[in-house]
């Protein structure tokens, strides 16, 4: 049991709690008691390299490598149950968001899927102004699983059969006020 | 009944089934859907793991264009639901996203003052058109169908606060009301692995495999759910799940509109259920034809 690397106190990053702390929700992990609530309702946390409860300690200890580049944030389905259920009613789906953001601004995410995913919605909604399921998904086999490319070809299949599978995007019209509003956001800065 | 309808991507794509039987149910309801203007995406998951502000400014749009109806938005998917509703609630609970959502909207000539309810078409069609209604529009009731309520996990999460997070029975009332029968399950609020399914696709199928074996288990003939998302991972999945664990799950996914148009006696077709991807079985066309012809 004892024989992982002690990891020694000066080898951390004191400075990364204060940084979550200044990401939107990310002041509510002070509140974590280390119950545990949250990893047990997880549907996930038996994949995950930290469940969410080790998440919270290992922030507060400074462990940012190994936060930053855990699958944790991206095994996430934004499902809510551990918000539902944390008695401290920590808002632990958007300190996940959060940290997802500072993994991606940081560059922290080689290999991880959910990202390429997410990049390619976002370019979709700011090209459309709507997702165009078809297209992302194509653009999301060639650029992070090309090489399975072929399992998704049977559920493909069958929503072609079925109608299900449109061809070309709904766009919608006034996509200048769209991006009027993306490009102020910009000038503002996130959160 | 008048309300502003905000249909989301999948409705008109992948969910273009559900987009039709809430099309062809909604004159019986007497439930009238206006279409959002030139609505956009909400922004779903995904836009706010990578961009927070951008992802709320282009949500608060459809919010802003709405308002100016004065009347409830309601939206078929649980993602645009969550996101919608996300939005509205933080809008009015930090001043300062307030202001920043304000200054984007602004930059495209809107403007978002909070007063807008945000509802799931669920909440609106059992609350707000009523159980009884619904009974005494059914033209035949469907008897010794098992029907399993799968409400998947966003709808009645945060800010939802039209039932319980952990015990909703909104759906299983509505199985009753049709005069079906409710198969309660333990797991009819676990997360189906949304969009897990293109990324991690095996874990995303051990979700849906859990779901599909706790619902059979306990003896459904179907699942009805409420999501564009649950019902595709369900549904179009069902055939790899069962390759994947050698199951033989043959259980037909459906939205909870089309089996309310079962009930009004509209033909299958237009209710899209020709097109799902796990066919609806003897057992359920029989009681579905009985229906038709009543």
């Amino acid at each position: 049991m004892l024989d992982r690397d002690v990891i020694a106190e000066y080898k951390l990053d004191h400075d990364f709690l204060s940084e979550i702390y200044a990401l939107p929700g990310g002041r509510e992990i002070k509140k974590c008691i280390q119950c545990g609530t949250c990893s047990s309702s997880c549907p996930l946390s038996y994949v995950m390299d930290y469940g969410p409860r080790k998440m919270f300690s290992l922030i507060r200890a400074g462990f940012r490598d190994e936060v930053l580049s855990s699958n944790t944030i991206w095994f996430c389905s934004s499902c809510y149950t551990c918000a539902v259920r944390c008695p401290k009613d920590i808002k632990i789906t958007d300190v996940m968001y959060a940290l997802k953001r500072l993994a991606v601004k940081e560059g922290k995410t080689k290999g991880k899927k959910a990202v390429v995913l997410s990049k390619n919605f976002a370019r979709m909604v700011n090209t459309y102004g709507r997702n165009h399921e078809t297209e992302l998904m194509a653009r999301y086999i060639l650029e992070a699983d090309l090489f399975h490319a072929l399992k998704f070809v049977p559920q493909g299949w069958k929503l072609l059969v079925n109608r299900r599978l449109p061809l070309f995007p709904h766009r919608m019209k006034n996509m200048d006020q769209l991006k009027k509003i993306l490009k102020k956001v910009d000038e503002l800065g996130e959160i | 009944m008048k309300y502003t309808y905000y249909p989301g991507c999948s409705v008109n794509a992948t969910a273009n089934i559900y987009r039709d039987s809430i099309a062809a149910i909604a004159p019986a309801l007497g439930l009238e859907l206006e279409e959002l203007e030139d609505w956009n995406c909400c922004g779903a998951t995904a836009y706010m793991s990578v961009k927070e502000l951008m992802s709320f400014a282009i949500s608060a749009r459809n919010l802003a264009i709405a308002e100016q109806h004065h009347r409830d938005v309601v939206t078929p998917c649980s993602a645009c639901y969550t996101v919608l509703n996300k939005t509205n609630h933080y809008f009015a609970d930090y001043p300062e996203l307030r202001k920043k959502i304000g200054q984007a909207l602004e930059a495209g000539g809107l403007s978002y003052s909070g007063n807008l309810r945000v509802r799931h078409l669920l909440d609106v069609v059992c609350n707000d058109i009523g159980y009884e209604k619904i009974t005494s529009l059914a033209k035949k009731k469907l008897a010794g169908l098992k029907v399993a309520p799968y409400y998947g996990c966003q709808i009645v999460r945060p800010d939802s606060g039209f039932d319980d997070p952990d015990e909703p029975t909104t759906m299983n009332r509505l199985i009753e009301a049709l005069g079906a029968e409710c198969v309660d399950y333990r797991m009819k609020t676990s997360c189906c692995g949304a969009s897990l399914m293109g990324t991690q696709e095996d874990l995303a199928m051990r979700l849906c495999r859990n779901l599909l074996l706790d619902a059979q288990q306990n003896g459904a003939h179907c699942i009805v759910t409420i999501c564009p998302l649950c019902q595709m991972n369900l549904d179009v999945y069902q055939g790899k799940v069962n390759a994947r664990f050698k199951t033989k799950f043959d259980i037909p996914v459906l939205y909870f509109t089309q089996l309310i148009g079962v009930s009004l006696g509209l033909p299958l077709r237009d209710l899209g259920l020709n097109r799902l991807a796990v066919k609806l079985t003897k057992p359920i066309k029989k009681i579905f034809e009985g229906a038709n012809n009543g």
